[in-house]
This record gives structure tokens, sequence and C-alpha cells, in this order.
């Protein structure tokens, strides 16, 4: 049951990803239409790409309360991420034992930071107007993800070699279930079916801007317009 | 004139207050038949209006990337709320960007996502029907496609490709605006906007050589049609009718003449604008563009050089080679086109020309970058030659330059509140509220630096603020051209033959 339940979320998470951007890369750009300033070479591109990915330069610029929060809650994902990979991993290198301080400051910064743009989207009009029903329970499905793994590590401690075990072998068919003999291994199965539900909503949703972004013409184009001929592969075409 | 309300001018730029609907009352003129026939749209609103208007946004959907991904992955966090003029100087939350896209977006969610489908009051999907088209019609309007948004947006998300998708969807069925489908049908018919035919033309361009002759002494030349000139000058239209654009034409033809190069206007391609961009339509954009190329050719010119206007020169510069390249037949060795600003500044480098700045001297100048100039083209060889190049003549022929604020110059600039096809009377209110932050900017200047000189190199800009600044108490002749500076700058006479 587990098994098949882990197939099929990772199933439609990664067919429907790759089938967002398949459509993505598919749909061609008619015409050249870099927001200027923009790189005259592919290197250009890339560092432009680099900036925007790895500090959100144009955020920056546009909104530092958004940056503030969408920055602290993006980069503490990424550590509480690669902390997780722990839970995946046997034997565990030491690497990860001289991450796990910050791993676990990553969870509360994490969470900080989803807190933030919360109460930004529900305090500031003009965000608040352009908010649909959805974008507060995206919000809330993170902070569930959060706060109930914030609440294993601090308190209520599940059986974690069990589930490590369990998890594991979850691709290898085998019928083993997950502990439920306390609190913690309760909040453990919402933890892992709120995480579950994040995969499954993925390729439907504005998640999709992870991985939009280098498709976006006015990012990814070199304005190089006069020198290269760009050609426009449906004109001429009814 | 009509009674405005004309808004006070702040300290500084203000982020308003969300007051819904400000803008909602605004009423446009809707295209007739008789513009929209020629055009390839329907003459009237189809029957079956709202399916088809579906299945127009679904075939765009398949053409325009931009389309496809800047409707799925807006994340709403508002950094573009605050940063469109339209909703600084009105209030309408419509006016914001993302809302403003979102007027399409929930029509897209509606009928092309899975999530709109199941759920659509979860994710703001909302029906295609009569209210909608409403808005649309109404707000889309409201938007002068000037990408101040996707400066700051975290993903580049532009309106302007949203607003151009949406204008050709209501083209499609029908529903169109008068003053844009009439100017492009104007362009066929007579070769530009205004719809000069070439005996006005050329007696205006022989009155404009006497005017100089009377002026300097030197018999600067405004030819028309001459095939075999070296350089084919395309201005915006109103270059040969409107104050202050004709200061730049006589600009432009004093430095042709002062570098001794051979340059011709044509008839034909007597308009540098292209409105095929304003109303979303690739055809047009191409059918427009394409008068050019051919004059081009027809005169059997070396090079194309472009006058002083901001969304022509995105066409020009931007997608004049996908619509109509390659330019193989012109000389390879300067770029195809040219801004004038670019080949005046590089005969000015080469030393061909000399200023007196002390013409200027009345003149204490500030620089409007333009939209489209700015955010969507370059000139020269380097990242940001857009801004530098025209500072660069101003400097040359200008003793007394300031910038306004950083946050409204360069690529954080304002629009004029005229661009994008709003420049008409029946959006005087949009246009008025739509100034205020660059007149904010402005007044800054004024007041504080001794500011008496707008400079610009954009028709639309130009037309837009002689039109509303004196209703802010600016007087008109604070505007004018890049190029009528370099026009009272500019020495005549003996020539230092290079070139």
């Amino acid at each position: 049951m587990l098994t098949l339940l882990a197939y099929a979320v990772l199933g439609i998470f990664t067919l429907g990803f790759l089938r967002r951007i398949w459509i993505y890369a598919r749909v061609p750009a008619p015409l050249v239409i870099p927001t200027t300033p923009a790189p005259v070479t592919k290197m250009g591109v890339v560092f432009r790409l680099f900036k925007e990915v790895a500090f959100f330069e144009s955020l920056f610029k546009g909104d530092k309360l958004a940056w503030v929060g969408g920055y602290a809650f993006h980069g503490a994902l990424a550590v509480v991420l690669i902390r997780h990979a722990r839970y995946f991993c046997d034997p565990l290198p030491a690497f990860f034992a001289h991450i796990q301080i910050a791993g676990i400051l990553a969870g509360i910064v994490m969470v900080g930071g989803l807190g933030f743009l919360f109460l930004r989207r529900l305090l500031i009009d003009r965000v608040r107007y352009i908010s649909s029903p959805s974008d507060y329970l995206m919000l809330i499905l993170l902070l569930g993800i959060g706060i109930t793994g914030l609440a294993m590590t601090f308190q209520f401690r599940p059986d974690i070699v069990a589930i490590k075990e369990v998890m594991s072998n979850l691709f290898s068919m085998s019928s083993a279930s997950l502990p439920l003999a306390s609190i913690g291994d309760v909040i453990f199965i919402i933890h892992l079916t709120l995480v579950g539900l994040l995969l499954v909503i993925f390729p439907f949703s504005k998640l999709m801007h992870a991985g939009g972004i280098f498709f976006s013409p006015t990012r990814y184009q070199v304005d190089n317009p006069r020198e290269v001929r760009h050609v426009n592969p449906w004109a001429g075409k009814k | 004139m009509a009674d405005y309300d004309v808004p006070e001018i702040p300290e500084d730029i203000e982020t308003p207050c969300l007051e819904p609907g400000t803008m909602g009352h605004v009423k446009l003129y809707p295209a007739v038949d008789k513009h929209m026939e020629p055009l390839g749209f329907p003459p009237a609103k189809v029957e079956n209006w709202e399916d088809a208007g579906i299945k127009k946004l679904g075939d765009m959907l398949e053409k325009y990337k931009s389309l496809q991904v800047y409707l799925d992955i807006c994340v709403k966090c508002g950094a573009c709320a605050d940063k469109c003029h339209y909703y600084l100087g009105t209030k309408d939350p419509n006016n914001m960007p993302v809302a403003r896209a979102d007027l399409l977006r929930q029509v897209y969610r509606k009928y092309y996502t899975a999530a709109g489908k199941i759920a659509p009051g979860l994710v703001g999907a909302k029906v295609f029907d009569q209210e909608t088209l409403d808005k649309w019609f109404t707000y889309y309007h409201q938007c002068s496609q000037c990408r101040r948004c996707s400066v700051f947006c975290p993903y580049g998300i532009d309106t302007a490709e949203i607003t151009m998708a949406a204008r050709e969807i209501m083209d499609a069925i029908g529903v169109g605006h008068k003053y844009t489908t009439e100017i492009v049908a104007k362009v066929h018919n007579t070769g530009n906007n205004l719809g000069i035919p070439k005996p006005a033309l050329s007696g205006t361009l022989q009155f404009l050589e006497e005017d100089i002759l009377d002026a300097t002494g030197h018999d600067v030349r405004l030819p028309l049609d001459e095939p075999g000139a070296d350089v084919l000058l395309v201005p915006p239209s109103a270059d040969f009718f409107s104050e202050p654009h004709i200061m730049s034409l006589m600009g432009y033809a004093k430095v042709f003449h002062q570098a001794g190069i051979s340059y011709t206007i044509s008839s034909i391609a007597s308009e540098a604008a292209n409105f095929g961009m304003f109303i979303g339509n690739y055809d047009q954009k191409q059918k427009i563009a394409k008068r050019i190329a051919d004059q081009a050719r027809e005169l059997n010119v070396k090079r194309i050089v472009v006058g002083e206007c901001g969304h022509a020169w995105r066409v020009a510069y931007s997608f004049w080679n996908t619509l109509n390249g390659p330019f193989d037949h012109l000389d390879p060795n300067y770029p195809v086109p040219q801004h004038i600003c670019e080949f005046t500044h590089d005969l000015y480098q080469k030393g061909a020309l000399n200023f007196d700045k002390e013409a200027n001297d009345e003149y204490s100048v500030t620089m409007h970058d333009s939209c489209n100039v700015a955010r969507a083209s370059r000139m020269g060889p380097n990242v940001g030659g857009q801004f530098e190049i025209p500072r660069a003549l101003i400097r040359a022929t200008c003793n007394k330059y300031t910038e306004m604020d950083e946050d409204t110059i360069k690529e954080k600039t304002f629009c004029c509140g005229g661009g994008g096809g709003l420049l008409t009377d029946e959006l005087m209110d949009l246009r008025i509220k739509g100034v205020l932050p660059r007149v904010t900017a402005l007044k800054k200047v004024m007041d504080g630096n001794g500011v008496n000189f707008l400079a610009l190199i954009c028709a639309i800009c130009k037309a837009q603020f002689t039109k509303v600044l004196p209703m802010y108490g600016i007087p008109m002749d604070t505007v004018g051209g890049v190029h009528q500076l370099v026009s009272n700058a500019i020495v005549l006479g003996d020539r230092k033959g290079i070139i």
C-alpha cells in the first residue's frame, strides 16, 4: 500500500513536472524580448540566471520584504533538504554529522520565513488583493511540513530507526508498514502525507516557478538581435 | 479643454492604498468595420465570441513561450504591484501588473489547467463572459506595455506580453480599439500614422529646408524618395508636423549635412512607428515593418537609420531582423538598423561634428529614458548603451545636465503615460494620472536644480508630455528631443571631410 502510494506520488510529480518543462521548452519564442540592459553573450545569460536563482536579484530590486521572507525560506529549505539525505543514506557519510546543527537551525528559519510571508500576504493590501485561497493554502501546507518536522526534532521523537528501515525499502515492494507506537510516529505520518500532497500539487500549480524561470524569454534570451538573426519557427505558416 | 482632475504633485513618489474601481469607468471607442476588416479582423463582435476567444487563447499558448510560461509561473509575490505608473497614479488595483495579468490568467486557468477545471474558486479561475471581456477591454487598454514590472519580477514576467496577447484575442473576436486599428489602417494606405500624403510631405520638407537656410545660411537638404542615397532615414511621422518633434528632424538633417553623408526619406516608409506591436499582432507588425525593408531595397541605400521614436526602435532593433531579415544587401560595416543617436554619436566620436555648447546655455537639461528604448533595446556595442549614448550627446551639446532620481531613470524609468497605443483623447484622464510618477521626479529637479529642459528620444513621449505637463503647470517647451539640442549646438560649415 505504502509502496504503491509512493510510486503514485513520485510518478505524478516527476511526469507532471517533466511534462510542464517539455511544454515550456517546446513552445517557440517568436521574437527576441530580453528585458534590457541584458547580456550580449550566452555566458552573460548564464550569469544573469545564476544571479536570479542564487540571489533572487530582481526580487531584491523590487521588494525587500518579499526578498527577506522568500530568501530565508528558500535558502533554509535547501539546507533542510540536504540534511534529509541522512534519512536515506546508509551508511551515513561523516559530512552529515557536521551539518546537523545547521540543518535544525534552517528548519526554524524556514518556518519563520514562511510565517513572515504569510503575514505579509495578509497585511499588505496590494498583496492581499492579488491572493487566491490557493496562495494561502500553499503557505499553510509548507508551514505544516515545517512545523511537523520541527515537532519531531524537538519534542515528539518518532522511531526513526524503524522509519528509515521502511523508507529505505519503500521501492522494493516490501509490505512493511510505518511504526505507530508514539505521538512522534503519528506526526511523522502527517509530515510524510503533507510532503506527498505538495509533490502531487507541484506540477499543477505556481510551484512550477522552479524550472519555469529558465524558460522566461525576458531573462534567458541574449541581447544580440542585430548580430544574430533570430528565426521565428512559425513565421509564414498559418 | 475639458475639465480634468489633475492630482497634486507630491514631494516624492508614493505608493497609494488601493481604491478599487477608480478607473473602471474608462470607456474606449470601439473599432469599426472599416478599420478592422483591412487588418484581417472580424468587422464586429463575432457571434460565438466566447468559444472563439478561448480557442484563440489556446492557439497563442502554442505560439508564444512568454505567454505560456508567464501565465503559469506567477507566484503572486506582489513585487510588481507598486511598480506601474498607472497604479501609482490611479490607485485602481486592476492597474497593478499582477492583477492586470490575472484578468487573462483567470480565463487561462479555467479552460487550460487541471486545477482551474477542478477547483476554480480555489485558484481564482473565471469563466470568459461579458463581464470578463469588459474588464479586459478596459484594463488591457490601461497598460502602456512599458515593461517596468518585468524589471522587478523575480521571473521576468512581462505584462506587456500578456497585454499584447489579450488585445490580439479581442481583435480576433471583433472587439478592437478604434485608435490603434484606425492608425494601422492608415499606415497601410498612406505610409504613415498621420495619414500625410506625398505632396504634403514633400511641401513640408521643402519648407523646412528654406527655414534652415534662413536661420543658418546653409543649404541643408531634406531629400524625399531619392534613389541611390547612402542612408534611408525613417523618422516617426510626427517629426514632420508636430512640435517639438520637428526640431529634432532639423537636427538629423543638419547632422547628415555636416557629415556629408547622402540620405533620403521615403514617402512610402515615412513612418518608423509600428502599431502592430501595440495590438499584439505578428502579421501586422511584419507587414508594417516590411514597407521599410522594401523601400531600402527599392531606393538602393546602404544603411537604415531610425529617428527618435521609442517603440519603433524596439521593433527595428529587436524585431526587424526576424520579421524581414536578413539585410544582406546593406553595408555590413554598420549595424542594421542604426539609431539616429548611434549615428550622430559615432560621427561625433570620429570628429566629423563640432558642437557649440553655449548655444544651449539657456537650458538646464535632464534626460527622460523612454521605456521601449530603455528596457527593450540597446544602442552601440555595450550593455546599457541605450542610456549612455543619448546622454553622451546631451553632454556634448549642453553645459548643464542633471539626472533625475535614480529609481526613475534608465531601466527603472517611468513611462510618460501615453505609450502602448493609449495616446488618444478618450484616455486623457488615465494619461494625466499615469504621468504622475514622472512628473514628481521631474518637478524635483526643476525646483531643486533649476532644470528647464526634458530631453528624450520618443515621439509618443513628446506628444504626451507637451499635452499633459502644462496641466501640472510645467510649460510645454520644457520638452524636446535630443536632436533638438544637437540642432542648436551643431556648427555648420568647414567640413572636415570625414567618411
